[in-house]
């Protein structure tokens, strides 16, 4: 049986309160994310719509991830605005990130304004199971 | 004030702010209105849009695939569900010839305006 799905709510895209101001004008938001954690490592998923993958950058240094997308306004130039309901600008958002990474692994994917983030966790990192023995 | 108050509700404000997902921009130029709606993850196979001459119906449903049950969670912000939005056009519209496509996650339909909403030259005569 399949069960009723819930109906998604308008939210309002949340503008990035920055502690660092931003060097180029134009309004910064921050792109709603999943991130799960298995034992190979880490996932990220962000809803970034409107980014091309060329506008898209993904940073990992020490252990700060940054992501920052850019996106163009859609509208043509002949086009005027009738009434706007969301605005459109770059996304930013920077995460800590307390596993060890193996960084040669990283992929990244986007996909429909959807970014999907693999980040594996570098071998020893990695839980093993501690068998105890009894004595 | 009733008539007032009438008067916006079929108007083009509306719409403004009505807090129903998703949310749309309006534009127009001479020929088309743009309506454009931001549905990251969403194909165009999963968005089903009906119009009449005076307005757009966007409806459909967004879905997140499951992870695989060992995943555990440290955020999870981005939502899955159903929606649907009726969206009153200012003007009449040709709904014959409506196109719609996605294209990184933004919804653009292209709506032709009806004849007789497109806008006229009115020449000038001097004497």
């Amino acid at each position: 049986m399949k069960e009723p799905t819930k109906a998604l709510q308008a939210k309002d895209k949340e503008q990035v309160a920055t502690p660092v101001e931003q060097t180029k004008p134009g309004l910064t938001f921050t792109p709603a994310v999943d991130i799960f954690e298995t034992e190979k490592g880490l996932t990220l998923v962000a809803d970034m719509p409107g980014v091309k993958a060329p506008n898209l950058s993904i940073d990992l240094h020490e252990n700060i991830l940054s992501l920052m997308g850019e996106v163009t306004p859609p509208e043509g130039p002949e086009e005027m605005d009738l009434y706007r309901e969301y605005q459109t600008g770059r996304y930013v958002r920077e995460f800590t990130v307390g596993e060890l990474i193996d960084r040669r692994k990283i992929e990244a994917e986007l996909k429909d304004g959807v970014l999907h983030l693999t980040l594996p966790k570098v071998e020893a990192a990695t839980p093993r199971k501690i068998e105890v023995k009894a004595g | 004030m009733d008539r007032l108050m009438g008067g916006l509700d079929q108007g083009i404000f509306r719409t403004q702010g009505a807090g129903v997902f998703p949310l749309v921009n309006l534009t127009e130029d001479k020929e088309h209105f743009y309506l454009r709606a931001e549905l990251p993850g969403i194909q165009a196979s999963d968005v089903d849009i009906s119009a009449t001459a005076k307005t757009i119906t966007i409806s459909g449903e967004r879905r997140i695939p499951a992870e695989e049950e060992t995943a555990r969670y440290h955020r999870r912000e981005r939502e899955a569900g159903r929606f649907s939005r009726v969206i009153n056009m200012p003007d009449a519209v040709n709904p014959a010839q409506i196109e719609a496509q996605c294209k990184d996650g933004v919804l653009t339909i292209t709506i032709p305006k009806a004849e007789e909403a497109k806008p006229r030259q009115i020449s000038i005569k001097t004497s």
